[in-house]
């Protein structure tokens, strides 16, 4: 690792530019996930006749969040601790190696389809042993659930985003990105809408939304992912919740660059770096109130019917693929 | 210099059997772990060599075996198993000094395992077939022996041993049909003869004789629908056996597909590597399912180990389709990953099993129902078995991402390939490792989560204590080497790259640039793990820092620690927390019908009404479905058989008269 | 300000209040209140009833399990001083008998309006 930090010195003078890009990538992340959480909480409630709280609110509870008391369930070990703070380095990494704000590789040698993923999953994972250590009847059922729904939309995921890379020749993700910039023709390609169809689904899966799973529910029952983070207090439930709205402004990102890709910075430099941040503003935004929209005119699935969602978010990746390589 | 290590690694584990079936009870365990180690040592030395400097070495002698002699010859395709066996055998002989401290095993018992070993060692540098088949059946014969250790105390175990037996003697003779027919055809037994002589040998029987040793390689491999004594054979053995079994023993199948298809035949066609891909697929997908619904930690392990060798197997049969198809630098690379992600699991698999038998040995079961909590009681061992839960589960940072990084490129790259068929592999194989990356997660969360952390769900879970330094220190050996080979892959590839270089394919090194990350040479495809984790250490401490240092008054600095938060409940118990098999019931519910679990629900009203329950029971268990639907009609129509032909020989000296009679005369009248 | 409701005995007219107030008429969740599933995650406690036998060790369990710094909100007349219970058979007490009470809201059931207006004061909206 050393190594290759040197030989990156030394090869790349731009090294501070790109580290302070990821830098900004990664804040934009932070503040941006949850105030996107703030926008489809404000859609959802104008939509039911309500003012609802004010977009920022979310960050407002982080900051009172990390002053208060945290509490640990008396046997839990070390997990239980560790969890919270996995999650948020793992989605901040992810935040730092996809090309969000500049298409510009950020850290050569990271950004790539599987990488992505299997970070996601790292925090998943972590997530979902935090839940298993209080050993709780809840959290347990939360973790088994979660697990579930992860271990089938992360290969949708995976196989979805495979159907850009083997457009584009390469895994790696600002590869795909530039690739797809200079070809504006592959975005209305069939592959392409079938792999945007399945990464709705697995954005809306993995960021615990209806129908998958309801984000505000209080019935422990009912719950998918709110019944792992039952038991963190104060600031391990704000690591917690910046690290689950980052997934979802990550997603969302890769989701709005991946397919429509104009306004990411190609070319370096300070105003279009600018120009990138605003425009992935924009596009999160966008979809992300098309997202809350659903959400409030939809029901949330029975459990055991979200499998199947899941599963045609599957095959619609696979199709994809498929419609890819006949197409080529 | 690599004969002499090699040979006296040999030595070391012969004389360590030889040891522990002769010392007195106190010593010979020792002795025999010492021998071992050494025996590893010096066979690691050899292969290392082998694979370092490329060069090859063979030996013949005639005295050893009559008529045919001994050829033992070590290329760097055997010497990369050869390397891995002595890797997972060193942790192993350290673990068994403590393993068996509490009930000293038998002479046997303490001689099998470096036996054992001594064959697992012995096989890949086999060169001829007599001696392959020879080397081949004392590894069944010892592996038998070693799994059978608890044949007393447990009936499972003898259930298991027959399956075993039967399994792998079935594939040992179409193993042997298969090299015999070979050798009579190519003029000669020893491998370069056949090798030399491959190209005179006609297509039809080519491919038989691969088909043939395909199925037996495979049901040594544990593919499905071969695979069904390892879920048995596995939990039953003793843990280090069973860590050598899975670590070790399983990859000698794949070396022999890859031996013979490859090296020997030279390549062949692509129907017979796509053969060995679909393989792949179904046992990785069939695998991880399993793996994610079993509650036993062994029985788990097993199907995961299933689950991999797909995988290895998926890579293996794509990298022979691609090298069949004319893309020799892109099935070196394919073939690289397989390699790469064999030696990984060898490593995590082994340090799993042995996490396994610290659980056994520590908390008497292996029922993940039944454990939990174990992290405090055993935090060492809760380290080491997670590093290879995490590892196994592909997370970033450890040795199964790297490998599984690099099948995913290569068989991403594949696709560039002309031939429909291998472009229809690759993708299944592409799924294929998506949707077994999940459902790994989720077993291995389910063994570290319900098995380590929580309350203890039983008796000897609560009583559990941490295990001794030696088995500590093997296990932590091997989860060492999955954390190392997670951060710097690319110090290994180098190496395993020679191994590639075997029959057709040309090996890969012209595909990968070197470095310590992994980064392919043609495209712009790379990852280097030890940046992502120092990315992810740098996140976390600044995380880490922000919530520390966020304003706080002085009261509330620390953490708090509370009861459970159990709704209100006052009665909070470790019966109310989550068990394996209820972790598994939403996926298995999924995959119901794969799975088919059996459902059995009982109710028992009260006298008084119908409404009223008193008992209600509920069982359920998860058979192979394979063995249902493949193997128990086949021994029922074997057992009907059976009994039809008990009534033959009645006991009648009259009637076996009749029957030489009746035989002498139908030989005359064919022969006439 | 977010707070875990509990119901320590009331008889459900303080629930009906309360959903009202987060309701499109009232909305009290624009000025930042919200509710929450797990006490863990709150800032305090929302208690309707007077408080019987049986939830007096739940409810001093579920404040036990609430973070520091919280409050408690006693709300309707039962919950405040006993109210239409007072004395009664199977009573407990009222909140402030069990745990410290913060705001108290009265009212038998107290209006939607007045909730908002109390869970206002604690937002500082
Ligand atoms: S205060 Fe009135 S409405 Fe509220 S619980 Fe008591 S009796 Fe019911």
């Amino acid at each position: 690792m050393i190594g290759t930090l040197a030989t990156l010195v030394a090869t790349s003078p731009g090294l501070l530019a790109r580290v302070g890009a990821s830098a900004l990538q990664v804040v934009a992340v932070c503040v941006g996930g949850p105030l996107l959480l703030g926008l489809m909480g404000k859609i959802r409630s104008r939509a039911e006749g309500r003012v609802g709280p004010p977009i920022t609110q979310g960050l407002l509870d982080l900051r009172k969040l990390v002053r208060k008391e945290a509490i640990r369930a008396e046997h839990t070990s070390a997990v239980a601790a560790l969890a919270p703070l996995v999650l948020v380095s793992s989605a901040a990494l992810c935040a730092a190696i996809t090309p969000l704000v500049t298409a510009r590789p950020v850290i050569a040698g990271g950004a790539d389809v599987f990488a992505v993923v299997y970070l996601l999953l790292m925090g998943s994972v972590a997530l979902a042993l935090g839940g298993l250590d209080a050993g709780t009847a809840f959290g347990g059922m939360g973790s088994s659930r979660a697990m579930t729904v992860g271990a089938i939309s992360e290969p949708a995921l995976l196989v979805a985003v495979l159907a850009l890379a083997i457009q584009a020749h390469t895994s790696n993700l600002p590869g795909i990105v530039n690739a797809s910039l200079s070809h504006p023709e592959w975005l209305a390609s069939p592959q392409r809408l079938l792999a945007l169809a399945a990464l709705v689904v697995v954005v809306i899966a993995e960021t615990g939304r209806i129908p998958v799973d309801n984000p505000s529910t209080h019935l422990e029952l009912t719950m998918i992912h709110e019944a792992m983070i039952l038991e963190y207090a104060g600031p391990d439930l704000a690591l917690v919740t910046v690290g689950e709205a980052m997934r979802l402004g990550l997603l969302l990102g890769l989701v709005a660059n991946l397919f429509f890709p104009w306004g990411i910075d190609a070319s370096g430099g300070g105003l279009a770096m600018l120009v990138g941040l605003v425009a992935l503003g924009a596009k999160t935004a966008a979809i992300a109130a098309s997202v809350a929209l659903v959400e409030v005119s939809t029901a949330k699935l029975r459990l055991f019917r979200v499998p199947e969602l899941l599963a045609g978010g599957f095959v619609l990746a696979a199709v994809a693929v498929t419609t890819g390589l006949v197409a080529r | 210099m690599s004969t002499a290590a090699y040979f006296i690694g040999l030595g070391a584990a012969s004389a360590a059997a030889l040891l522990g079936a002769v010392l007195p009870a106190r010593r010979r365990l020792l002795a025999a772990a010492v021998l071992s180690a050494a025996a590893c040592l010096a066979a690691l030395v050899g292969a290392g060599d082998v694979l370092v400097s490329g060069h090859a070495f063979s030996v013949h002698t005639a005295q050893v075996l009559p008529l045919t002699g001994v050829d033992l010859s070590l290329d760097p395709l055997g010497a990369l198993f050869v390397a891995a066996t002595a890797v997972v055998g060193l942790a192993v002989s350290c673990y068994s000094v403590g393993y068996g401290v509490h009930a000293t095993p038998s002479r046997i018992a303490t001689a099998t395992l470096p036996a054992f070993l001594a064959t697992l060692l012995l096989v890949p540098a086999a060169a001829s077939v007599a001696t392959f088949m020879v080397a081949w059946e004392l590894m069944a014969l010892t592996s038998l022996l070693a799994l059978l250790t608890d044949h007393r105390r447990r009936r499972e175990t003898r259930d298991a041993a027959q399956w075993y037996a039967a399994m792998t003697h079935i594939g040992a003779a179409a193993i042997l049909l298969g090299l015999v027919l070979l050798a009579a055809h190519a003029g000669g037994q020893s491998f370069a003869a056949i090798a030399a002589h491959r190209r005179q040998l006609s297509l039809p029987l080519t491919s038989v004789v691969f088909v043939l040793t395909l199925f037996g390689f495979a049901s040594k491999a544990g593919a499905v629908p071969l695979h069904v004594w390892l879920p048995r054979a596995h939990p039953e053995a003793p843990s280090p056996v069973s860590a050598l079994m899975s670590g070790a023993m399983v990859n000698l199948g794949v070396y022999g597909i890859l031996r013979v298809g490859e090296d020997l035949l030279g390549g062949g066609e692509m129907w017979w590597w796509l053969v060995v891909a679909a393989l792949g697929v179904v046992s990785a997908v069939f695998g991880a399912l399993h793996a994610a619904a079993s509650t036993d930690t062994k029985r788990l392990l097993a199907y995961s180990t299933v689950d991999n060798v797909g995988l290895v197997l998926i890579g293996v049969g794509a990298a022979g389709a691609l090298a069949a198809g004319g893309q020799q630098a892109l099935a070196g690379l394919v073939l690289l990953a397989a390699l790469f992600h064999l030696v990984n699991h060898a490593l995590f698999k082994g340090c799993l099993f042995l996490g396994a038998g610290a659980l056994q040995h520590a908390a008497g079961t292996r029922d993940l129902d039944r454990l939990g909590g174990l992290a405090r009681k055993m935090p060492a061992t809760a380290i080491f078995f997670g590093a290879g839960a995490l590892s196994i589960s592909a997370l970033p940072g450890l040795n199964g991402f790297a490998s599984e990084w690099l099948l995913f490129e290569g068989l991403l790259q594949g696709f560039a390939s002309r031939s429909a068929v291998t472009v229809a592999a690759l993708l299944a194989g592409v799924a294929t490792l998506a949707i077994t990356g999940g459902l790994t997660a989720t077993a291995f969360v389910k063994a570290l989560g319900v098995g380590f952390l929580g309350q203890p769900r039983s008796e000897g879970a609560g009583a559990a204590r941490e295990v001794g330094p030696s088995m500590l220190i093997g296990m932590g050996f091997l989860a060492g080497g999955c954390v190392v080979l997670g951060i710097v892959p690319g110090v290994v590839l180098p190496v395993i790259d020679r191994a590639t270089t075997a029959g057709l394919v040309a090996g890969a090194s012209r595909a990968i640039r070197p470095g310590l990350g992994l980064a392919l040479a043609s495209v712009h495809s790379e990852i280097d793990p030890g940046l992502l984790v120092g990315g992810l250490l740098v996140a976390l401490v600044v995380a880490w820092g922000a919530v520390r240092l966020a304003p706080r008054s002085a009261e509330l600095r620390s953490p708090r620690r509370a009861a459970a938060w159990g709704c209100g409940r006052d009665l909070q118990t470790a019966r109310m927390e989550i068990t394996a098999t209820s972790f598994a019931e939403p996926l298995q519910r999924v995959f119901a019908d794969v799975l088919r679990p059996d459902h059995d629900l009982e109710v028992t009203h009260t006298a008084e009404s119908r409404y009223f329950p008193e008992a209600i029971t509920f069982h359920q268990r998860v058979d192979d479905a394979v063995e249902r639907v493949v193997y128990r009609p086949v021994m029922a129509a074997v057992a009907w058989w059976g009994h039809l032909a008990r009534r033959v020989p009645n006991g009648s000296v009259h009637r076996y008269l009749a029957f030489g009679f009746a035989t002498l005369v139908l030989v005359l009248v064919v022969l006439a | 300000m977010q707070l875990r409701h509990v119901d320590a005995g009331s008889c459900n007219g303080c629930e009906i209040e309360i959903a009202q107030a987060f309701a499109p008429v009232c909305d009290a969740g624009r000025f930042g209140a919200r509710l929450v599933a797990s006490p863990r995650h709150a800032d305090g406690l929302l208690v309707t009833g007077v408080v019987t036998k049986n939830m007096a060790v739940p409810l001093q369990m579920t404040f036990e399990a609430t973070p520091r710094p919280r409050v408690v909100v006693a709300c309707g007349d039962c919950a405040v001083n006993g109210g239409l219970f007072a004395g009664a058979y199977g009573v407990a007490g009222s909140v402030h008998d069990v745990v410290p009470v913060d705001v108290e809201i009265p009212g038998c059931p107290p209006e939607p309006s007045e909730i908002t207006e109390a869970l206002r004061r604690l937002t500082g909206r």
